[in-house]
């Protein structure tokens, strides 16, 4: 026992001494939390709206009013004619232009209906789309209003009340910490196990372990542990950020969620593990960690695509992906706050992949070089 | 097989096509510094891998302490030293971190074992706090060999430990062994440099994975076959351009500052040597006849 704690003892000693891993260990995840949070967000905030129309016109007014008060949308410039428009967008500043056509107020309170514009940058399609939403949006509450006034009743007509179900104010951080913890996680587990073990196999420090009375499991188990303490660290701070600074809910069971943090743990040293067996170099590790292990869990587990709009062959992939079950799996727990009986089949996968890879890696471990 | 420290018998070991170890057999009895010694790539390393369990013979068995290389590969990594031919411990550990390290890890202390390497760790004790990282290279050899010792070996492998050290450290390095091996301790050191030969019980010359020779150095060297001169002038190249073309030298080849020349029972003398430097135009030398050293017999065993 006393064998394993120097092992351990000697293994955070490595970690602490060299900055860069400390870096990677401690502050990353911090950074990277903040960064999706805040920078690396899909809401469209204060977006620029230029309006071309006749300003004198009452109608107009309101319109344009509301819209400056929404707080998504902004007024830019009153353009006086259309052919400006392409202008403004070559420089960049509005999202979206409003044109409206002449004599709007009056033709609005005729039969005949007033003509009204929307012209979008679509060279950023998803603010596009967002943008126009927002302003349909907006002109459908002031043309009720309209109606309303015109006729003194509401009319036959309806208008869809639109509730998002557990995340009303559609804030992507609700999107992006799930994934960002399945990352992180993933990361500092199969990273840095898979280099600091390749590391001993490079400096030859591995071969005068293994020339010890100390089982091979032990060295590997003493050399998982660390990574473990310091990846459920990681998982408090990033929750407690994610709860206190992004204001994500924890709305399931935290024990639930803790316990499926340790699955997805134990899925990721495994497969760091595997790594550190196969290659023979850190390079040869880094690289496999990237391309191999991060790029297909960023793009393939649902963090940033959903796994549903992916070709048949593609989502076939992301079943293999330990994160793609873990990002499930927080989602519900956290933000739709379930029970263990909704994320069994998930938990039930994720335990199946952390045995098979856990197993399989420490069988493989070589006693000899 | 009988009780030596160590049996080697028939081992062979290839890495591809690359043929490393060829049929190798040893017998090292307990209690002696063997000395195995061969250029680069002669196989050094590879024979101690297979012996310190962690590579497997392609053919052969080897025993450690009457203990099967690969059977008992386990109880043979409690009871041996090891010391790697770079340099193995923890570059970011202290000195004293890194002795602690492998004293617990076979389960022992320094302050329980500090009779065994007080001699060579009291050298190093000052720096105790400093990183490997930062020690130098005769430093880091004292730790490694402490580090090797800590837990009372009852067999030590060095894999070439004075490769790289200078002279004053390597002669301080074969006194230490010396000492080691007075408390009974069976010592298998390899090494590239032929002068070191001399201060072994033993040794086994190794050239392409083969054993071309076992003995002690006297042995090695009364077992020389020819007769040896040693040739010295001005002009080396020249000397050895015209000794080559003598009838009857058998090899004629340059160590340092003089140029040793072989010549079968019966073959020229010296004054027929110095005769044929005289007649190609090369005054000033000298030929004398000479004793044979390892490096001579290494050069006519391969």
């Amino acid at each position: 026992m006393r064998q394993i704690l120097s092992f351990i003892q000697k293994e955070f000693r490595h970690i602490f001494r060299d900055v860069r891993t400390t870096m990677i260990v401690l502050v990353m995840p911090v950074v990277q939390i903040i960064l999706f949070g805040y920078a690396v967000s899909t809401e469209v905030y204060n977006v620029v709206v230029d309006v071309v129309g006749d300003m004198t016109d009452p109608e107009v007014r309101r319109i344009v009013e509301r819209i400056d008060a929404n707080e998504y949308l902004r007024i830019g410039e009153v353009l006086p004619s259309v052919s400006e428009i392409e202008g403004r967008f070559r420089r960049g500043s509005p999202k979206a232009v409003l044109c409206f056509g002449d004599r709007f107020d009056s033709q609005a309170g005729s039969g005949k209906g007033a003509s009204l514009r929307i012209v979008a940058d679509g060279a950023d399609p998803n603010t596009a789309q967002t943008v126009t939403a927002y302003l349909m949006g907006v002109l459908a509450s002031e043309q009720m209003e309209m109606a309303t006034a015109l006729t003194g009743s509401s009319g036959p007509s309806f208008s869809p009340n639109i509730q998002l179900m557990y995340n009303p104010a559609m804030s992507s951080s609700y999107n992006f910490v799930p994934g960002v913890m399945g990352l992180i996680l993933m990361l500092i587990c199969s990273m840095m196990t898979a280099v600091s073990i390749v590391r001993e196999k490079e400096f030859g420090t591995l071969e005068l372990v293994l020339v010890s009375p100390v089982k091979p499991f032990w060295i590997v188990l003493s050399k998982l542990a660390p990574y473990l303490v310091l990846s459920l660290v990681n998982y408090v701070s990033v929750l407690l950020l994610a709860h206190y600074v992004m204001g994500v809910p924890v709305n399931g069971s935290l024990t639930l969620l803790t316990l499926a943090s340790l699955v997805f743990v134990g899925s990721s040293l495994g497969l760091g593990l595997l790594v550190s067996v196969i290659s023979k170099t850190q390079q040869t590790a880094l690289m496999i960690c990237g391309m191999g292990l991060t790029m297909p869990t960023m793009m393939l587990s649902g963090i940033i695509f959903p796994c549903e709009s992916m070709p048949a062959v593609l989502q076939a992939i992301s079943c293999i992906i330990p994160a793609k079950w873990y990002v499930i799996m927080v989602k519900k727990i956290m933000i739709q706050g379930v029970g263990f009986a909704s994320v069994a089949k998930e938990f039930a996968v994720l335990t199946g992949m952390m045995a098979f890879l856990l197993y399989v890696s420490i069988k493989k471990f070589k006693t000899r070089l | 097989m009988g009780n030596g420290a160590i049996e080697i018998l028939g081992v062979s070991k290839s890495y591809g096509k690359t043929l490393a170890l060829d049929n190798v057999s040893l017998e090292i009895s307990k209690g002696e510094i063997f000395g195995l010694i061969g250029p680069d790539g002669a196989g050094k390393t590879s024979l101690f891998r297979i012996l310190t369990t962690l590579t497997l013979p392609d053919a052969g068995t080897a025993t450690v302490g009457g203990r099967d290389v690969v059977r008992d590969y386990s109880a043979i990594r409690c009871s041996i030293g090891y010391m790697p031919g770079h340099f193995a411990l923890y570059q970011d550990l202290s000195v004293e971190e890194n002795l602690k390290f492998y004293a617990t890890v076979f389960g022992t202390t320094i302050e329980e074992n500090y009779d065994t390497i007080r001699d060579i760790y009291s050298q190093i004790e000052m720096f105790r706090d400093r990183r490997a990282r930062d020690l130098s290279g005769g430093m880091k050899q004292k730790l490694a060999l402490c580090c090797a010792l800590v837990h009372k070996p009852s067999v030590l492998f060095l894999d070439e430990p004075t490769t790289g050290v200078d002279a004053v450290s390597r002669r301080e390095f074969w006194a230490m062994l010396g000492r080691i091996r007075e408390s009974g301790v069976t010592i298998m050191v390899s090494t590239p440099y032929m002068d070191e030969a001399g201060l072994c019980d033993r040794i086994a010359l190794i050239l392409g994975g083969r054993i071309i020779g076992t003995g002690t150095p006297e042995e090695i060297v009364s077992g020389y076959p020819e007769r040896l001169y040693a040739a010295r002038g001005g002009n080396m190249f020249g000397i050895l351009k015209v000794l080559r073309g003598v009838e009857g030298v058998t090899r004629c080849s340059s160590f340092g500052c003089e140029c040793h020349v072989s010549v079968p029972e019966g073959g020229p003398d010296e004054k027929v040597l110095l005769r044929a430097l005289a007649e190609a135009g090369m005054t000033g030398c000298s030929v004398e006849p000479i004793k044979a050293g390892i490096e001579d017999c290494f050069m006519s065993l391969s």
